[in-house]
């Protein structure tokens, strides 16, 4: 399986500024003076293998939009935030406009960072293609359907040519969908939120975002120890620090890198993956959280290695 | 986990032993909750030797925050002392040790926070 990360922000896209694009390109240049780095070729090297990854790389802006690609030829995502955009921007370049196709959107919560991206998905506006919608609030079409009309957007979603289906589950249930064992699982979040586990080919991957983990419940701990059991990649709400995340944002619908990793720890699973990136964080303080949260699970480490990555825009995984 | 205190002058000091996780986390808030309700003005600060601690959960973290949510409003303070160096990973990692004061020592601590309390050490 692939997963590909169109959109790792929380709450709100971001953009890099002029100022802090300035900042890496000076520290490039000072980091290249003296290396007759006078090709394309070479500039391509030296960047590819500097060392500072929040100078080389940047997070990126756009909100939660994950593709998971089983490789059976239908999309399979999770949320439409604003990297649903360049999602399906990608997906025309590579097929052209008149090739249709099946979606599966699978939608964690209505919140406006995690559908914004739909009323840019350039394959809604593609007749016959086939999107289906699976969440488990009942709202869920009502959510679409209102950012989706006058006076907040030009085009009402009834205009939209492609054909929409919304696609209620229940969590708890075991689904197959696109090929792949599909089960949701509610999380604490304001109004609700669900983390989906896929499982295809022996291979099992967890989106679980907007999710607040309040470990000092056993019963809550079980329920995701289990949820993430074994997975080879669990993409985790990591917004805040512990210290932020039971305290002054307590309640607030979001976890930390240090829980993420003892869950992930407990469960057994491979990799994880930081995620929902806090929108006022620059590229510089998430790869020190990175960087820690690599630390942190190499220091409680107890039996195999928790592989710990950062989502960024743009990224691929390989499960 | 352990917990053992002693009162020195104005402060309690208290000395936690063994892991602080998801299994013992209940049982530190329990040992170390009549001692919080003594911490209060003019009356005593609380400095925690984490000394024997070699590990420490976000349950355990958690319990340390709402120690220092407890004791805050009754006008009494509590710190932590001696941490090893994995648990003063962990704090630093979880920025906990922006939210309660870590200090090389139970002596450190005192000097800061009860001067008259260290005094009260050296002649102990």
């Amino acid at each position: 399986m692939l997963i590909r990360i169109w959109g790792s922000r929380g709450s709100l896209p971001v953009s890099l500024g002029t100022a802090a694009l300035q900042e890496k390109l000076v520290k490039v240049l000072i980091a290249a003076a003296g290396k007759n780095i006078d090709t394309e070729t070479k500039a391509r090297a030296f960047i590819a293998g500097f060392p500072d990854f929040a100078v080389s790389h940047t997070f990126g802006g756009n909100s939660s939009c994950v593709q998971i690609d089983n490789g059976n030829g239908e999309y399979v995502v999770c949320d439409m935030g604003s990297g649903a955009r360049e999602l399906g921007n990608s997906i025309l370049a590579a097929h052209g406009p008149h090739k249709t196709h099946s979606y599966h959107v699978f939608v964690s919560h209505l919140h406006w960072d995690h559908i914004m991206g739909f009323p840019f998905f350039a394959p809604a506006y593609r007749p016959g293609n086939h999107i289906r919608i699976y969440g488990c609030h009942e709202a869920l079409e009502q959510g679409f359907r209102k950012q989706n009309s006058i006076p907040s957007f030009p085009l009402e979603f009834d205009q939209l040519p492609a054909k929409i289906e919304f696609v209620r589950l229940a969590p708890g249930t075991r689904y197959e969908i696109a090929g792949m064992a599909v089960t949701a699982k509610l999380q604490a979040h304001s109004g609700d939120s669900y983390g989906y586990r896929f499982e295809y080919g022996g291979k099992s991957v967890v989106y679980s975002t907007d999710s607040e983990h309040k470990l000092e419940d056993l019963g809550e701990t079980e329920a995701f120890t289990a949820f993430f059991r074994d997975a080879d990649l669990v993409i985790f709400d990591a917004m805040y620090s512990l210290a932020d995340a039971i305290s002054v944002k307590e309640d607030w619908g979001h976890s930390s890198n240090i829980v993420g990793v003892e869950l992930c720890q407990m469960a057994g699973a491979k990799r994880m993956c930081l995620f929902h990136h806090e929108p006022i964080f620059d590229d510089e303080r998430l790869t020190g959280i990175w960087r820690e949260t690599r630390r942190l699970e190499e220091i409680t480490r107890s039996g195999a290695p928790l592989e710990i990555i950062a989502a960024y825009d743009g990224l691929e995984i390989v499960i | 986990m352990q917990l053992t205190d002693r009162t020195v002058g104005n402060a309690l000091i208290l000395v936690a032993s063994g892991r602080i996780d998801h299994a013992s986390a209940e049982s530190f808030r329990a040992a170390l909750q009549p001692h919080l309700d003594r911490c209060r003005a003019g009356a005593s600060i609380v400095v925690l030797d984490l000394s024997g601690v070699d590990y420490i959960s976000s349950v355990g973290l958690r319990v340390l925050m709402l120690a220092a949510k407890q004791v805050r409003p009754q006008g009494g303070n509590i710190a932590v002392a001696a941490l090893q160096p994995v648990v003063r990973e962990i704090f630093e990692i979880s920025k906990f040790n922006l939210v309660i004061p870590c200090f090389a020592g139970v002596r450190e601590a005192l000097a800061e926070l009860s001067p008259s309390a260290l005094t009260a050490l050296g002649t102990a």
